[in-house]
C-alpha cells in the first residue's frame, strides 16, 4: 500500500500562451472547412487536471502539442503522454482521462490511440495495452470509483 | 428624586458588561441629553458616580471612567466652567497611571483637550501636567492596538494645541515620544505617528539646539519603515493604503533639512537594492527631499546621486521597440518602466537645482564618454549589440532631459558633445550664406553612423522642445549669443544635406526602420524650429520639403519610410499652421499641399490610389488652410471624374468611389470636428449639382450602382452637416435642376386639385406611349435616376427647419417615382413627412404644406389613372379608374410589381410617421396587414377564374408587406436617423411593438391558410428582432411560440439568414435572463426541437454557434423539464462535433459536457 504521493514534488512548468486564431472574414469563407488540427486537440486536453496535484497536464508537461499526431481525413488521433515519474501508477488514470475527454470532444468517426512515451514508464507495454483495449476501458468506466476520479479530473477549471 | 434614580439606572446599565452595546449606547445618550438640557450638572453626575469612579473593582471602575469620558465627548460644544474642567482634567491625568482603567482616562483627556475656545478649554499648565503624566506613566507599546491609537491621538492633540508647553518640557518628553513610537507596526497608528514626527520637528525649530542632537535617534526610528511594504493584506487594513502611508512617511522624511545626512545615504542605498518597489520609492523620496533640503545640502551628494541615477536608468530598460512607426517614441524605443521614468524626473529636478555641478558631472562622466567613443564602431542599428543599444538609449535620454532643463545646460551640453557628434558624422561647418542647393553627391556613398545620428537627433530635439516651452511661457526673443543656437545655425545646412542625401541613398538599400526613423525625425525637427530662434533659410526649408515630398511621390513601395515621411510632413504642417510662420507657410503650401492635391487629379502616377488618398487626407488634417486647399482639389477631382464617368469612361468609376469614400470618412469628419468650414461643404454640393446639370447626355449604358450609392452618401453627409441657410440654398439649386431637366411629369403648381389636371408635360406623353407599348413604366433614364436620387439625398439630409420649396410637387414626384421602384424616393418621402412634423404649429405661409395636407395627399388623393393593362399613368388624360397609393398597395392594379413598389414606399412613409408619433401609422399598419392577409381574398378570386399562376406573384406581395415591418422597425443607416436630423420620439419602437404585436398574434390564431400564417410569422419575427430586449423579456411567455415558429420559418430561405440570426440573438437574450428562463419553461420541448434543427443550419456559422449557446443555456432549465430531451440533444450535438467550423465545434464540446452531466 502506497501511503504518500507517488511523485510528491513534481516540476511545474509555465503554461503556454493561448494562441488566438485569426478569425477569417466571415462572409467570404462561410462554407470553407476548418479541419481539426493539433492545436485543437491540444486545447481539448491541456486543462485536464492531474489526478494527484492541482496542476493541469500541460503545466506538468505530461502532454505537449508536439506529442499529438492527427490525420483528419482518415480520422485518427494518437496522443503520446509522458508520466512525470517512471513508476507512476497514475499513468493509466491519466490515459483514461485523455481517452474519455477525447471521446466526448471528437466526432465519432475518429479513432483515438493513447500511448505512453517510449521509455518513460516502467510497464510501458502493459499500460499501452490496457489503455487501448476497448473492453477494458469500458469495464473501467463501469467502476464508479474510477468514473468519479475521471470526472473530477475533467471538471472544467478554466472556463 | 426621579432624575437621580433614572440616572443611577442608566449608569448601572452602562457599567454592566453583560448588556448589549446598543443598550449601553442608548443609556449613554440619555445621560448626555440630561446634561445637555440642564437637568443635571456635571458636578452632580460626578458625585453620583463617585462610587463607580473609585471602586477597587477593576472592571466597574474602568466602565465608570469610560462613561464619564464618553459623556464629556458628547458634550464637546457645551460650555463648562474652568474650575470644572480643571478638576476633571486633573482626575483624568491621575487616572493615566491606572493601567487597568486606561481607556476611559485616554478618552477623557482627549475629549477635554479637544474642546473649542468658546466652550472652555484646558489651561496650559494642566496640559503640561497631562503631558508629564503621559511620559511618566504610559507604556504605549505594551498596550493594545486601539489604546495605542488613542495614545497617539492624544499626543497629536497635545502637540497641536499646546506646542509651547511641550517644547518647554525638553529632552525627556522628546525621548518619551520616541519610545512611544518605537517599533509601532499597525498602519492606522503609523498614519498618526508620521505626522507627529513632522509636528515634533516643527516645534523644536532651533537647528543648533536640542533637535540637531536628537535627529539621529529620531531618524533611526523612522528609517526602519522605508520602504513601506505590506507583508500581508488584511481586510481591516484596506482603508489604509500603501500609497497614503508612503506619502506620510515621505513628508516626515523631508520635514527638516537636518535629516539630510541620514536620509540621502539611506535612500541611495535602497536605490541600489534589487527590490523594484524600493527603487521607485527611493526615487520618489529623493525627488521630494531635494526640494525641501535645498541646493547646498544636496550638493554634497551630487556625485553619488548621479551614479545611482545613471545605473537606475540604464538597468531598468526593458525590451526594445519592435517597430519605429508607432508614436510617440522615446529615445531608441526601449520600454521605460516606472523606475526609469522616476529617475529621469529626478535627474531633471536635481539638474535644475544644481546646474553647474551636475553638468560638469555628466560631461565628465566616464560612462558617457565611453559611449561616445564607441559609437563610431557601429554603423547600423542592427549591428549594435543589445547592451550597446541600452547604453545608447540611456545616454540619449539623459542628454535630452539635461538639455531640456534650461538654456544654460543646453548650451554646455551642445558645447561639449555636438562637435564630437559632427565629427563622427563627418559633417563640417558650412557658412549659411553659401550655396544651399541640394548636392546629392556631397556625401558619396558615405555610411551614416547610427549612434551619432541618434544622439544628434536627441540633442536637437531637446533644444527645440526647450525653445518651444520657453516660447509658450514668455514670448520674447532669446539672446542671440546662445552657443547652441550658434552651433545649430552653422551646422544646419550640412545636417539637412546629410540627412536628406543619406535618405535618398538609403532608399535603394534595405535599411532598418530605426535608421530611417531618426533621419526623418531630424529633418522634421530642423524644419520646425521657430524662426526667431533658428532662422533657417527659405531655401533650406524648401529643400527639406522637396526631399520629403519626393519620397512621398516616388518611394511608396517602402512602406515604413513612406509612412514616417508622411507623418513628418503632417507635423511640419501643423507646426507651420499653429505658429503662423508666414514665410514657411507659403513654402509649405507650395511644396507640399499643392503637390499633394495634384496627386489626386493626375492619373499618370504608378502610385496606388489608396496611398494618394491617405497622403491627401493626412496632410489636409494638419491645418485649416491646408484643408481648404485640399478640399478644393478633391472637389475638382470628384467633379471631373464624375463628368468623365457620365461621358462614358467607366474606368474612372472605381477611383471616384474611393475619392468619395475618402471625402466622407476622413475629410467630412475632420470638418465636422473642426467646425466653421461650412462654405466648403456648400460649395461641394453645389458643384456636384452643377456637374449633373451640365451633363445633358449620359452616354454610359452600364449603371454603376456603387458609384451612385457613394455619391448619394457623400451628398447626404455634406448636406446634413450644413446649417439651415446653406441647406436652403442647396434645395433651391437642386430644385431648379430637377424642375428644368428631369423628364418625368412634375407639377409646378401649388394647388392640389388644379395641379392634377395640369401636370401633363410633353415627355410624359412619350412615356405614356412607350409604357403602353411595352410595359416599360418601371424604367427611367439613367440621368433621371441620378438626378432624382441625388435630389432625394438632399431631401433626406436637410434639417427640419429648412425650407423645402413646393413640398406638394416634390411629394407628388416622389410618389410617382416610388411606383417605378425608386427606393431613395421612398426614403425621401418618409423624411419629408417626418420633418414636416415640427412645422404644423408654426404659422405656415400659403405655399407651404402642412403635415396634415401631405398625409392627406398620400393617403386619400387619387393621383393616378389605372388603365386596363394594369399600368398606371398620372391622372389627367385617358380613362379608367383613379387610384391612390393606398389603393395600389391593396392591389387595385393587377400588376404585382407595382404593388410591391407601392408597399415599399408606404413602409418608408410609415417609418417617418412612426418616428413622429403620428396616428396615421395605424392606417399604414392596417394597409400592410391587409396586404399580408391578402391571400385569402385572392385565393377565392383565383378559384373562380382558375388563375393559379398568379399565386407566386401574390406571395411576393405578401412577403414584401411582411418585410415592410422590418423597414419600419429597424434602424436605418441611410436615412431617418439622427445624423440626418430625423425627429424621433422616445420609445417609438416599444409603442409600435406593443400595438401591433397583439394584432398579429390574434391574426395568427384566426388564420387558416398556411401561407398567410407564415407571412404573419415573418412580420412578427421582424417586430421581435428589432424591438428592445427589455420589452421582449416582459412578454417572453406570450411571444415564445411566435418566436420559435418565426425561427423555423426563416431557416427555410437562405436569403433570410441575417434576419434569422438577429431573431436567434433575441432568443439567446431571453435564455440568458432569469425571468426569460421562467417564461421559456413551458415551451422547452418546442424550443429544443427548434434549436436542434438550427444546429445543422448550413448557411451561417454564427447561427449554428448561437444555437449551441442557446442549448447550453437551456441545460440550466429545471431538470424535470429537460431530462426527457437529453438523448435527442446529445445526438444532435454529436453531429455538431464534426462541424466544418472550429468555433462551432468548441461550442459543441462545451454544450455536450453540460448535457452529459445532467
Amino acid at each position: 500500500m502506497v501511503s504518500g504521493l507517488i511523485n510528491a514534488n513534481p516540476v511545474v512548468y509555465e503554461k503556454k500562451e493561448r494562441r488566438v486564431r485569426s478569425v477569417p472574414s466571415a462572409a467570404a469563407d462561410e462554407y470553407a472547412v476548418e479541419p481539426i488540427d493539433q492545436q485543437e486537440i491540444f486545447d481539448h486536453i491541456r486543462d485536464i487536471k492531474d489526478p494527484e496535484h492541482p496542476y493541469s497536464l500541460e503545466e506538468l508537461k505530461v502532454i505537449t502539442e508536439d506529442a499529438i499526431d492527427i490525420d483528419d481525413s482518415r480520422g485518427s488521433v494518437r496522443v503520446t503522454f509522458t508520466p512525470t515519474v517512471e513508476h507512476c501508477s497514475m499513468a493509466t488514470v491519466i490515459g483514461l482521462c485523455l481517452r474519455v475527454k477525447l471521446l466526448r470532444s471528437l466526432p465519432s468517426r475518429y479513432k483515438v490511440d493513447i500511448r505512453v512515451a517510449p521509455g518513460s514508464h516502467a510497464t510501458e507495454a502493459a499500460v499501452n495495452k490496457q489503455l487501448n483495449d476497448k473492453e477494458r476501458v469500458a469495464a473501467a468506466l463501469e467502476n464508479p470509483g474510477l468514473v468519479d476520479m475521471v470526472d473530477e479530473c475533467l471538471s472544467p477549471s478554466y472556463e | 428624586m426621579a432624575e437621580t434614580t433614572e440616572l443611577i439606572q442608566h449608569i448601572e446599565l452602562y457599567v454592566d458588561t453583560s448588556r448589549s452595546p446598543t443598550e449601553q449606547a442608548a443609556s449613554l445618550n440619555s445621560i448626555i441629553s440630561l446634561v445637555k438640557s440642564d437637568f443635571l450638572t456635571i458636578e452632580v453626575l460626578v458625585k453620583e458616580m463617585r462610587m463607580y469612579l473609585t471602586t477597587t473593582d477593576n472592571v466597574i471602575r474602568a466602565r465608570g471612567i469610560l462613561l464619564l469620558a464618553e459623556v464629556l465627548t458628547g458634550l464637546a460644544s457645551k460650555p463648562l466652567e474652568n474650575a470644572t474642567i480643571h478638576s476633571l482634567i486633573g482626575f483624568f491625568t491621575d487616572r493615566l497611571a491606572d493601567w487597568r482603567a486606561l481607556r476611559g482616562a485616554l478618552v477623557g483627556c482627549l475629549a477635554l483637550l479637544r474642546r473649542k475656545v468658546n466652550a472652555g478649554m484646558v489651561s496650559a499648565s494642566d496640559a503640561k501636567l497631562v503631558a508629564q503624566s503621559y511620559i511618566e506613566s504610559l507604556q504605549v507599546q505594551s498596550l493594545g492596538q486601539h489604546d495605542r491609537k488613542l495614545c497617539f491621538e492624544l499626543l497629536e492633540c497635545l502637540l497641536e494645541r499646546h506646542p509651547n508647553e511641550i517644547a518647554s518640557l525638553g529632552e525627556t518628553f522628546f525621548y518619551g515620544i520616541c519610545q512611544a513610537m518605537d517599533g509601532e507596526k499597525d498602519p492606522h497608528c503609523l498614519m498618526l505617528t508620521f505626522p507627529i514626527v513632522e509636528t515634533l520637528v516643527r516645534i523644536y525649530p532651533d537647528p543648533s539646539g536640542s533637535l540637531a542632537s536628537f535627529c539621529g535617534d529620531l531618524f533611526e526610528l523612522l528609517g526602519s519603515y522605508f520602504p513601506i511594504h505590506f507583508t500581508h493584506l488584511k481586510d481591516e487594513d484596506a482603508e489604509v493604503k500603501r500609497d497614503d502611508l508612503s506619502k506620510a512617511l515621505m513628508s516626515a522624511f523631508s520635514s527638516t533639512p537636518l535629516f539630510e545626512p541620514f536620509v540621502i545615504p539611506l535612500l541611495l542605498e535602497k536605490l541600489s537594492s534589487s527590490l523594484p518597489l524600493a527603487k521607485v520609492d527611493s526615487l520618489k523620496y529623493l525627488n521630494h527631499c531635494t526640494a525641501k533640503y535645498g541646493a547646498d545640502r544636496m550638493a554634497k551628494h551630487a556625485g553619488a546621486i548621479w551614479i545611482s541615477l545613471k545605473d537606475a536608468i540604464s538597468n531598468s530598460l526593458e525590451k526594445p521597440a519592435m517597430s519605429f512607426t508607432s508614436e510617440p517614441l522615446y529615445g531608441l524605443g526601449f520600454q521605460e518602466n516606472e523606475i526609469a521614468t522616476e529617475a529621469l524626473m529626478l535627474l531633471q529636478k536635481v539638474t535644475l537645482q544644481n546646474e553647474a555641478l551636475f553638468l560638469s558631472l555628466i560631461i565628465q562622466d566616464e560612462g558617457i564618454n565611453i559611449v561616445f567613443n564607441s559609437i563610431a564602431s557601429h554603423e547600423h542599428y542592427n549591428n549594435i549589440p543589445l547592451q550597446g543599444k541600452q547604453w545608447l538609449h540611456a545616454v540619449g535620454r539623459i542628454l535630452y532631459i539635461i538639455s531640456k532643463t534650461s538654456m544654460a545646460s543646453c548650451n554646455s551640453v551642445f558645447e561639449s558633445f555636438f562637435p564630437r557628434l559632427m565629427n563622427t558624422l563627418e559633417i563640417s561647418v558650412t557658412n549659411s550664406s553659401g550655396d544651399c542647393t541640394l548636392n546629392e553627391n556631397s556625401f558619396p556613398s558615405k555610411k551614416f553612423n547610427f549612434g551619432a545620428l541618434y544622439l544628434c537627433v536627441e540633442l536637437i530635439a531637446a533644444c527645440r522642445d526647450l525653445i518651444m516651452r520657453s516660447k509658450d511661457l514668455a514670448p520674447k526673443p532669446d539672446t542671440p549669443q546662445e552657443t547652441c543656437r550658434y552651433m545649430l545655425q552653422s551646422f544646419a545646412d550640412s545636417l539637412v544635406n546629410a540627412f536628406s542625401s543619406s535618405l535618398a541613398t538609403n532608399a535603394n538599400e534595405v535599411a532598418h526602420g530605426a535608421d530611417i526613423y531618426f533621419k526623418v525625425k531630424g529633418l522634421q525637427i530642423l524644419a520646425t524650429f521657430p524662426g526667431d530662434f533658428l532662422p533657417i533659410s527659405k531655401f533650406l526649408f524648401a529643400n527639406i520639403l522637396t526631399i520629403l515630398m519626393s519620397i512621398i511621390l516616388v518611394d511608396f513601395n517602402k512602406i515604413v519610410l513612406w509612412k514616417l515621411v508622411l507623418k513628418a510632413l503632417v507635423h511640419i504642417g501643423s507646426f507651420v499652421d499653429m505658429y503662423h510662420e508666414s514665410e514657411k507657410a507659403l513654402g509649405y503650401m507650395g511644396a507640399v499641399v499643392d503637390k499633394t492635391v495634384s496627386l489626386v487629379s493626375r492619373d499618370d502616377f504608378n502610385m496606388p490610389f489608396s496611398l494618394k488618398l491617405e497622403a491627401v487626407s493626412e496632410i489636409g488634417a494638419s491645418g485649416r488652410n491646408h484643408m481648404l486647399k485640399i478640399v478644393q482639389g478633391m472637389e475638382e477631382a470628384i467633379v471631373a471624374k464624375l463628368s468623365d464617368y457620365v461621358h462614358g469612361n467607366l474606368k474612372s468609376a472605381e477611383k471616384t468611389i474611393q475619392l468619395l469614400e475618402c471625402y466622407c470618412n476622413k475629410i467630412l469628419s475632420w470638418i465636422n470636428e473642426t467646425g466653421g468650414l461650412e462654405e466648403v461643404l456648400l460649395r461641394f454640393v453645389i458643384n456636384i449639382w452643377s456637374c449633373v446639370e451640365s451633363c445633358q447626355d449620359f452616354s454610359i449604358q452600364v449603371q454603376e450602382e456603387e458609384l451612385l450609392d457613394a455619391t448619394m452618401m457623400a451628398m447626404k453627409l455634406a448636406v446634413g452637416s450644413c446649417s439651415e441657410e446653406s441647406q436652403n440654398i442647396i434645395i433651391h439649386k437642386a430644385y431648379s435642376v430637377i424642375s428644368s431637366s428631369i423628364s418625368i411629369p412634375f407639377k409646378e403648381s401649388l394647388d392640389a386639385t388644379s395641379s392634377i389636371q395640369l401636370e401633363e408635360l410633353r415627355v410624359s406623353e412619350q412615356i405614356d406611349k412607350s409604357s403602353c407599348r411595352d410595359d416599360q413604366i418601371d424604367k427611367f433614364s439613367l440621368r433621371d435616376e441620378w438626378i432624382l436620387s441625388l435630389f432625394a439625398s438632399v431631401i433626406i439630409a436637410v434639417r427640419p427647419k429648412a425650407q423645402i420649396v413646393n413640398v406638394k410637387g416634390i411629394l407628388h414626384l416622389f410618389m410617382t417615382t416610388v411606383l417605378k421602384g425608386s427606393v431613395p424616393a421612398a426614403q425621401a418621402s418618409g423624411s419629408v413627412i417626418n420633418k414636416l412634423g415640427t412645422k404644423s404649429n408654426e404659422t405656415a405661409n400659403s405655399n407651404e404644406c402642412t403635415l396634415e395636407e401631405a398625409v392627406d395627399m398620400i393617403f386619400s388623393t387619387k393621383l393616378w389613372n389605372l388603365n386596363e393593362n394594369g399600368v398606371v399613368r398620372t391622372c389627367g388624360s385617358g380613362n379608367g379608374s383613379k387610384v391612390g397609393l393606398t389603393d395600389l398597395c391593396l392591389g387595385f392594379s393587377s400588376n404585382k410589381l407595382l404593388q410591391v413598389h407601392a408597399i415599399v414606399g408606404l413602409a418608408w412613409i410609415g417609418k417617418g410617421l412612426l418616428l413622429l408619433g403620428h396616428e396615421k401609422v395605424k392606417d399604414v399598419t392596417k394597409i400592410l396587414l391587409e396586404c399580408v392577409l391578402s391571400e385569402g381574398r385572392i385565393r377565392a378570386m383565383e378559384l373562380k377564374q382558375g388563375l393559379l399562376e398568379n399565386s407566386y406573384e401574390q406571395h411576393s406581395v405578401m412577403r414584401s408587406a411582411a418585410d415592410a415591418f422590418h423597414i419600419i422597425m429597424s434602424d436605418s443607416e441611410v436615412c431617418l436617423n439622427r445624423k440626418f436630423h430625423a425627429i424621433a420620439r422616445p420609445l417609438y419602437k416599444q409603442r409600435f411593438f406593443s400595438t401591433v404585436m397583439p394584432i398579429l398574434q390574434s391574426w395568427i390564431i384566426k388564420s387558416d391558410s398556411s401561407v398567410c400564417r407564415s407571412m404573419l410569422f415573418r412580420a412578427s419575427a421582424h417586430l421581435i428582432s428589432n424591438a428592445p430586449l427589455i420589452v421582449i423579456l416582459s412578454e417572453a411567455k406570450k411571444l415564445m411560440p411566435v418566436l420559435l415558429d418565426g425561427l423555423s420559418l426563416l431557416s427555410e430561405d437562405i436569403l433570410d439568414k441575417d434576419k434569422l440570426y438577429s431573431l436567434l440573438l433575441v432568443l439567446s437574450g431571453i435564455l440568458t435572463d432569469k425571468n426569460g428562463q421562467v417564461a421559456v419553461i413551458e415551451n422547452a420541448h418546442i424550443l429544443v426541437n427548434c434549436l436542434t434543427r438550427l444546429i445543422d443550419y448550413p448557411h451561417m456559422m454564427l447561427v449554428r454557434e448561437t444555437a449551441l449557446q442557446c442549448l447550453l443555456a437551456t441545460s440550466e432549465l429545471p431538470y424535470a423539464r429537460i431530462f426527457p430531451m437529453r438523448i435527442q440533444v446529445l445526438q444532435a450535438i454529436c453531429k455538431a462535433l464534426d462541424d466544418p467550423k472550429r468555433a462551432v465545434r468548441q461550442e459543441a464540446v462545451r454544450c455536450r459536457r453540460a448535457w452529459l452531466v445532467l
